[in-house]
Order: structure tokens, then C-alpha cells, then sequence
């Protein structure tokens, strides 16, 4: 059901919740069940896999938690548990927003959202060569393996090789890539196909997401 | 009559300071197709990069009787398919059909022409059911034929294929010959492979060193230098 919901729709009301936690003072973190029920809710009306949902928002973690023991040894410890559970409810809000949104309808939200073209066009860009960016390292990882055998602790400077010659392959792809996009006519800016409809469905899914996270904060003023 | 290509002593060098074409004069008539054989480096494909003006070296390039200046540029580029030897550098929307429909897009057509060209490409080169799917997601081979209709559908004058059959299957490689002998632009195809050359083209030139050293027959250059 989230699934077929306009981008722009899911894009305000992971807005709305974000914004609801961030601005929740520490005092009243005791709170942050309401906010886990709303995300574990929608989690199970997209059908999403809960367990694998909430694994991967703990990539987090280890960021979080180096903010949090500098804010704890500066003597806020309370603040600094609010950051670790504030820090993995946004992530598991973006992801449920990332897990239910195919990337094109992701930028074609932020665009009917009057995002900066040149913005979502660089989202756009940076997440289709990631994946080619990806190919080469995953390339040159292989070839390595291929000629130690396993998958070799790398030393400084051959890290450091590596990861040059990787930009060096990078730039070179950037730039193939520019000549061919040139090559077909682009002049600047990426012309765009229609594009769907806002329906009453999607403000009803932004109306709820807004009033539940609006009551939340309200509630714990 | 002006001619779909006429190039004049054209040179051109790397930034490094390597020549890549050393002199090149080259003709080709309406609706003719040439292959250009030759060793890695010979400047093929930085020929073929000239011929809308992505690259510019010195000496004279008109298609269709249109000089390759910057003011014509985007003129040039509409007469003057170019497909590319690495098809992940020219995929570059978020799906095939409106990759495929970037082209009559920047052109100037309405979407759901542009649309509707992008689907009849896809469905010459057999790949209409992927046209929701992303590119990054197609195998190569099939990169290869989203790429080949991205440049149908703009209709070019002329189609240069750089390595067109790098990838396909011998199944899809006759299907492509057989498409491309049936369109009624010229083409100009930088390829190894002789036979699919032989299908597709009536003419061949060889490249060695940034310079063409013979003309011909597609059987007789490939016979001649070994190819």
C-alpha cells in the first residue's frame, strides 16, 4: 500500500517525523516508543521484513555512538542516549522511506517538491554511478583476489594505489560518460516524462503522518 | 548531391601530445554503410568521436553538407547517432523507456511522442519488456540493444556503432545485422568481427597509425590484412 503512494507524499511525512524527534527535547526521550509503534506500523502495512528493516538502520550505530560518549563524558549522559535512539529511529525512517520508493519516483518527489533541478539531478546521477563506481572497485577487488588467492590485508601504500588508481578510473569513466550524454544532446537539463498524479490518498497518508507526529510532540511538550 | 560524411585532412592529438589521426580524408553517400577495421589505437573510435563534435581536431568535417562548427553543433548531433563502445557511459536515466526517449526529449518532442518513438526502438531491438526496468539492472548484451534504440529513436542520418556486437550472443548479433541492413541510413560500424562487418556493410577502410591505408571491399580488406 505505502509502495504505490506518490514519492512526494512519503518524502513530507518522513519529513514530518524527523522533524517531530529532532526537535524532542532529551527530557522527554521517554517517548520514543510512540514514534518506534508509528515506523514498526508502517513497516507492516508496506509488508517490509521488520527484523531486516531494523538490522540495517543499525549501520548507524557506531556514528551515533561516538557522538553520544563525547556528550556523556561532557556530562550529559541523558542527552547523549537520546542521540543513539533519536539517531536509529531517523534511520529506520529513511530507510522505510528508501525501502518503499524506487529511486527515479524518489527524484521525480523531489522534483515535483520544487527541489533545485541541478540537486536532484546530481542525486540522480551520483546514484546511477555509484552502482557503476561499485562494478569497478568490485573489479579490481576480484583481480586482486585472483592473483593473491584470498582477499589480501592491504598495506598502506597498496591500499593507497588502489584507491588512486580507482579515482584515476573514475574520472576517466566521469568523462566518457559526460562525452556521451553530450553525444545525445544534452545541453544541461534532463527533460522529464509525466510524471504521477497526487491522488487523495497520498494527502490522506501525509495528513496522518503529520497529525501523528505533530500529536506526539504535542503530547510530550 | 553533397555526401552523408565528407572529411578533409583531418588531424588531431591527446592532450599527452599522442596523434591519434594523422590525415584523415573520408567520404560516405547517402545510405552506404562502411565498416572500419584496424589494430586497438588506430584512432577509429576517435575518428567516429569527430564525427559530431565531441572531439575537435583541425582540418574540415561537413554531414549532409553541414559543416561540424560549434554553432551547428546541436544540428550535427541530430544527424549523427553515435553508439558507444562501453554501453554503461550512455545509459544514464533511470529507466530504459525514458532513456531510450531522452533523445526525441531533447529534441524538442512532446512526451508522449517522444514516448511513443522510444517504444517502437525498443521493440525493433527486441527489448519492450524491459522499457519499466532500470538499465543497471539489464545484462550486457541487453545494455547494448538500450543502447542501439536510444539512437533510433532520434532517426539520425547517420548511425556510427562503435563495437556494436561487443557482448551479444550470435542470436542477437544476426538479429542486429539483419536490423541494421534494413534501415535505410548509413552507418559507419567500428568492429573486429569481419563477418558481421560482411552482413551489414558493403565497404571497408583500414586503419593503422591514425591514417586510412586501404579501401574496399569488406571481404577484400578483411582477406588482406588477416582480420
Amino acid at each position: 500500500m505505502l509502495h504505490r503512494r506518490h514519492a512526494a507524499a512519503k518524502i513530507l511525512a518522513a519529513l514530518a517525523l524527523l522533524i517531530s524527534m529532532a526537535t524532542l527535547p532529551p527530557a522527554y526521550s521517554f517517548g520514543w516508543p510512540a514514534y518506534a509503534i508509528i515506523l514498526v506500523t508502517m513497516a507492516a502495512i508496506a509488508r517490509l521484513p521488520a527484523l531486516g528493516l531494523l538490522g540495517a538502520a543499525a549501520a548507524v550505530l557506531p556514528f551515533a555512538l561516538c557522538f553520544a560518549v563525547m556528550i556523556a563524558l561532557a556530562g550529559d549522559p541523558a542527552r547523549g542516549v537520546w542521540l543513539i535512539i533519536r539517531a536509529y529511529l531517523s534511520s529506520v525512517t529513511a530507510l522505510l522511506l528508501v525501502a518503499t520508493t524506487p529511486m527515479p519516483e524518489l527524484i521525480a518527489g523531489l522534483e515535483w517538491l520544487r527541489t533545485p533541478r541541478f540537486l536532484a539531478q546530481v542525486m540522480q546521477f551520483l546514484y546511477r554511478y555509484l552502482i557503476v563506481l561499485i562494478a569497478e572497485a568490485s573489479a579490481t577487488r576480484q583481480a586482486m583476489m585472483l592473483r593473491a588467492g584470498s582477499a589480501p590485508a592491504l598495506r598502506f601504500r597498496q591500499a593507497a594505489a588502489a584507491a588512486g588508481s580507482l579515482f584515476a578510473r573514475a574520472y576517466a569513466r566521469a568523462q566518457a560518460i559526460h562525452r556521451a550524454m553530450v553525444a545525445r544532446g544534452f545541453d544541461g537539463h534532463l527533460p522529464t516524462s509525466a510524471k504521477a498524479h497526487f491522488q487523495w490518498a497520498d494527502a490522506g497518508l501525509l495528513a496522518t503522518a503529520i497529525v501523528l507526529s505533530a500529536g506526539v510532540r504535542i503530547l510530550l511538550r | 548531391m553533397s555526401k552523408i560524411v565528407e572529411v578533409r585532412n583531418l588531424h588531431f592529438s591527446y592532450e599527452d601530445g599522442t596523434a591519434a589521426l594523422r590525415g584523415i580524408d573520408f567520404d560516405l553517400d547517402h545510405g552506404a554503410r562502411v565498416a572500419l577495421f584496424g589494430p586497438n589505437g588506430s584512432g577509429k573510435t576517435t575518428f567516429a568521436h569527430h564525427l559530431n563534435g565531441i572531439l575537435r581536431g583541425s582540418g574540415s568535417i561537413a554531414i549532409d553538407g553541414l559543416p561540424v562548427t560549434e554553432k551547428n553543433l546541436p544540428e550535427i548531433r541530430r544527424r549523427v547517432g553515435l553508439v558507444f563502445q562501453e554501453s554503461d557511459n550512455q545509459l544514464f536515466m533511470p529507466t530504459v523507456l525514458e532513456d531510450v526517449a531522452f533523445g526525441p526529449l531533447a529534441s524538442g518532442l512532446a512526451a508522449a511522442e517522444a514516448s511513443e518513438k522510444a517504444c517502437a526502438a525498443l521493440d525493433r531491438v527486441g527489448l519492450l519488456s524491459k522499457a519499466g526496468h532500470a538499465p543497471w539492472h539489464l545484462s550486457a548484451g541487453e545494455k547494448k540493444r538500450a543502447a542501439i534504440a536510444g539512437i533510433l529513436a532520434t532517426e539520425p542520418k547517420l548511425l556510427v556503432l562503435d563495437e556494436p556486437t561487443t557482448w551479444l550472443d550470435p542470436p542477437t548479433q544476426r538479429a542486429l545485422a539483419n536490423l541494421l541492413a534494413g534501415l535505410p541510413q548509413a552507418a559507419i560500424l567500428i568492429t573486429h568481427d569481419a563477418k558481421f562487418a560482411a552482413d551489414v556493410a558493403q565497404h571497408a577502410a583500414f586503419f593503422e597509425e591514425g591514417r586510412i591505408v586501404a579501401r574496399g571491399c569488406v571481404q577484400e580488406i578483411a582477406e588482406r590484412f588477416g582480420w
